[in-house]
């Protein structure tokens, strides 16, 4: 166990009075509060030091002990007693001209055997704080997001069913109360935060609910207009190309894009930009009716 | 408003050991709304989420009413200005992949 020093923690000396003590951890404790501080885990493990050191530096005994025995202040008082036992049962044994003698190891042994070497200390402050909040991060594909779905998480050996609905954001945060660490002295439990982190696995982009997509056209239907078959990222559709259509012409499919956070039903749009793809190797005939082509403008 | 949504403050003071008077601030500065149905006093129970961070708040830290206000409108603007980095952060990752 690494000593900690509890003084450095509230920023205070170790002729600090009470007073000074307890302003030092309020002027913490509202600087790195849990509630002040939401997906925070620095700041979360710095309030439970903070926590801790209060716990000891505002009782007077416990203060006390911590000042004489240092890290093993909680035991402080126990060492004493089975110490000066310690001591009687040498004075007995040497009335007895016993051979046997305690060492060092005896005496430790001893003391884990009557106290238990994780004796809990136990607070005489009775004040309830929140448990720890869990921090998750849950891969998933952009398919997986399209529709609402059930998903088991096992977090800290804890088994948690969870509804990830339609259209959750890359990056997003979604809270579960409750599911954190336990509540420290019967406060409430901690919650978990699970972010998401969503990977595209699609030729289509996203932002916000609204997909885009890219598709090629050929020359000649861009000229002379015709009917396309192209994918939504559900199924394909039917899509009529105008005569003169320009290379980076963008068309909206209303509907056909991801599906809006829990707003069932109700779908961004299909933004698709046509590509107009120029022949590169033209054969003979082709390079004649092309310029041919040119001669009539 | 279903009244099977409503929680009776009256409880609500028993469970938090919090006296009547500090929901009726809260309710004045617009953090709560009080609900009053015939003689009794509730407030939604959406909002208990919210209103046992103010109880810790004010427990705790001991932030007053004022102190609990200005936290909570802090906090909704820290949400959303985390809500536009991550739609910024979206929205650039839609450039880049062009890149």
């Amino acid at each position: 166990m690494t000593f900690i020093d509890y003084y450095k923690i509230l920023g205070v000396k170790k002729t600090a009075t009470d007073t000074e003590i307890k302003k030092a951890y309020r002027k913490l404790a509202r600087k790195y509060h849990p509630d002040l501080n939401p997906n925070n885990k620095e700041a979360e493990k710095k309030f439970k030091e903070i926590n801790e050191a209060n716990e000891v530096l505002s009782s007077a005994e416990n203060r006390k002990k911590y000042d004489k025995y240092g890290k093993d202040w909680k035991h402080g008082e126990e060492f004493e007693k089975a110490q000066q036992q310690q001591q009687s049962n040498r004075q007995r044994q040497s009335y007895s001209n016993s051979n046997q003698a305690y060492s060092d190891q005896d005496f430790s042994d001893y003391f884990e055997s009557m106290f238990g070497g994780s004796k809990r200390y136990s607070s005489h402050n009775s004040r309830k704080f929140k448990g720890q909040d869990f921090n998750a991060e849950l891969q998933l594909n952009l398919n997986d997001v399209y529709e609402t779905h059930q998903q088991v998480l096992t977090v800290n050996n804890s088994k948690i069913r969870l509804t990830i609905p339609a259209g959750i954001e890359n990056g997003q945060i979604i809270k579960i109360k409750g599911k954190g660490g336990d509540g420290l002295n019967g406060g409430p439990n901690g919650d978990l935060y699970i972010k998401f982190s969503i990977k595209n696995n699609t030729t289509f982009k996203r932002n916000g609910n609204n997909l885009y997509a890219t598709v090629d056209l050929d020359l000649y239907t861009a000229i002379l207009g015709g009917d396309i078959t192209t994918n939504t990222f559900k199924g394909k559709v039917k899509l009529k190309i105008v005569p003169g259509t320009q290379n980076g012409t963008k068309v909206k499919l209303k509907g056909k894009g991801f599906p809006m956070y829990k707003k069932p039903n109700q779908f961004g749009d299909l933004i698709i930009t046509y590509h107009v793809k120029i022949p590169s190797k033209l054969n003979d005939k082709e390079k004649a009716l092309f310029t041919e082509l040119q001669k009539l403008k | 408003m279903a009244t099977q949504d409503l929680i009776l403050i009256d409880e609500l003071c028993v469970h938090y050991k919090i006296e009547l008077s500090f929901f009726e601030a809260l309710d004045n500065v617009g953090l709560i709304k009080i609900e009053r149905v015939e003689q009794n006093k509730f407030i939604h129970q959406d909002i208990i989420n919210d209103l046992e961070k103010m109880i810790r708040l004010h427990n705790e830290l001991n932030v007053n009413i004022e102190g609990i206000d200005i936290v909570f409108n802090l906090l909704k603007k820290e949400m959303k200005l985390q809500e536009e980095v991550i739609y910024l952060k979206n929205k650039l990752r839609l450039y880049e992949d062009n890149l």
